[in-house]
């Protein structure tokens, strides 16, 4: 390399331009503080920079590309049958899914509810993982155009992976349930209590605040979106109780669960859209008048969801 | 096809897609157990242009690359930017003391030039309250000082190659 002699010149503006960027980006993070006031901006240049996004997919698709067509003959057979079996026992569960589902709706038609209804879901592809250490974020490829929208909730095959925290046009990206700031309102299955699952920048797990020990939770037990707060829907998996630790010289019992949907493998996720089906909106609640002589019972309504 | 470009502006798209490059390889999906050593690829090659051509590559550019990766970190505008500023202003200041040692010399003022952007990085995410990993924070810099050396040999191949001036 050859040495260069810096110009006079930029020597002495060089404290000036280095102050002029300074304040530049103070004013920026000031103004991104809660993270919409520069959505825009954050559009504009996230559009801008589509073809570095692009870029950064492509060894992913090549990649892809390649090992389906190195992929043997017997390798897909295998593949083959083995997704066949999966096809058989799903179905044979799927039978009698309707069923019940009919049989949930009277139900809960009998204690005076709102019908529940199907979510619409969309699938998206992940084109990118956040570099930041410990925040656990994704990127994928459908945006506002694709009518995502923030905090629409994003799952996969398992159970809720997160949710939508900024869009543009044509990505958005996910803040996954595993991230340091995320929480979620959730129950367990089993007993109905109500928590919160907090993520802690682990992949492998979420904890549990504030339980009081003597609280009704072991390990295995399952935990679901309760729907509090609207931005989940309720009853779907988030996590399975590891541990249950009680330190007597803490207030709290220290309860870790490890999601249940696969937040570090899946390159594709589901985008859900709860409560509307691809034809029909919400259906109005049923209610069936008791039967002479005996007393409707009673029973708090079930949390709307938007 | 040949383009005519002139000479100015064929540096120009040399420098900004070496820059592209650097932000869409920090964008790709490492395995989980890979991703503590993930080196801040826009860093070192800012650094690199920054020392190698000053007059070319200096505050404003490195502040966009900064920013760029706010973008697609989801991080807070003007964090990087920020960092990344900061970064090129030690560079500026001291990149013909840098030059003239060999590779893996500089490779140590490059890991204090990394370590600090890591550390304003840090800072602000102090001022928004998110939580702070431990020693492992600090492990993308040292590897992006490890690698250092070969970044320096392909871009320095990159800019005679192209005659970027």
């Amino acid at each position: 390399m050859i040495p260069n002699q810096g110009s006079p010149v930029r020597a002495s503006t060089l404290a000036l331009r280095f102050i002029f960027f300074v304040a530049l980006s103070i004013l920026l993070m000031a103004g991104d503080r809660d993270g919409t006031g520069l959505r825009q901006l954050r559009s504009f240049f996230a559009v801008l920079g589509q073809p570095i996004v692009t870029l950064a997919e492509l060894p992913a698709r090549l990649g892809g590309a390649l090992s389906r067509s190195l992929k043997s003959a017997n390798d897909l057979q295998h593949r083959y049958d083995e997704l066949e079996r999966t096809h058989q026992q799903m179905m044979f569960r799927l039978q009698r899914l309707e069923a019940l589902e009919n049989e949930n709706t009277r139900l809960l038609a009998l204690l005076d509810s709102a019908r529940r209804v199907t979510d619409r879901a969309m699938v998206a592809g992940l084109v990118a993982v956040s570099q930041e250490s410990f925040a656990r974020t994704i990127i994928i490829n459908k945006g506002t155009g694709d009518g995502v929208y923030v905090g629409q909730p994003v799952l996969d095959a398992y159970g809720i992976m997160g949710q939508i925290t900024s869009t543009n046009i044509m990505n958005s990206h996910v803040t996954l349930i595993t991230d340091p700031s995320h929480a979620i309102p959730a129950q367990l299955s089993r007993t109905g209590l109500r928590i919160v699952a907090f993520g802690t920048g682990d992949d492998a797990s979420l904890e549990i605040r504030f339980l009081t020990p003597g609280t009704d939770i072991k390990a295995g037990d399952l935990v679901i979106s309760s729907g509090m707060g609207g931005r989940f829907p309720p009853r779907y998996p988030v996590a399975r109780v590891l541990v249950v630790n009680h330190n007597p010289n803490e207030a709290f019992l220290h309860v870790t669960a490890k999601p249940v949907a696969r937040v570090n493998h899946n390159r594709e996720v589901l985008l859900v859209w709860p409560g509307k089906t691809k034809d029909a909106l919400i259906a109005p609640s049923t209610s069936i008048p008791a039967p002479q002589g005996e007393t409707k019972p009673t029973s708090p309504q079930e949390p709307q969801t938007p | 096809m040949k383009i005519n470009l002139g000479p100015l502006a064929r540096s120009n798209l040399v420098i900004a897609s070496t820059f592209a490059v650097a932000l869409a390889l920090s964008l790709i999906p490492w395995p989980h157990w890979a991703l503590a050593f993930k080196p801040d690829w826009a860093g070192l090659i800012v650094i690199y242009w920054v020392i190698a051509l000053p007059n070319r590559v200096g505050l404003a550019s490195a502040w966009f690359v900064g920013l760029m990766q706010d973008v697609f970190y989801g991080a807070l505008l003007g964090q990087y930017a920020l960092a990344k500023l900061i970064m090129a202003l030690i560079a500026l200041r001291f990149y013909l003391r840098i030059r003239v040692t060999p590779p893996w010399q500089q490779a140590i003022a490059v890991l204090g030039i990394l370590l600090i952007g890591q550390l304003v990085v840090l800072w602000i995410n102090h001022l928004l309250d998110k939580p702070s990993i431990g020693l492992a924070y600090w492990s993308p810099s040292l590897v992006g000082a490890v690698f250092w050396p070969w970044v320096f040999v392909i871009l320095r191949d990159i800019r005679r190659r192209g005659q970027v001036r």
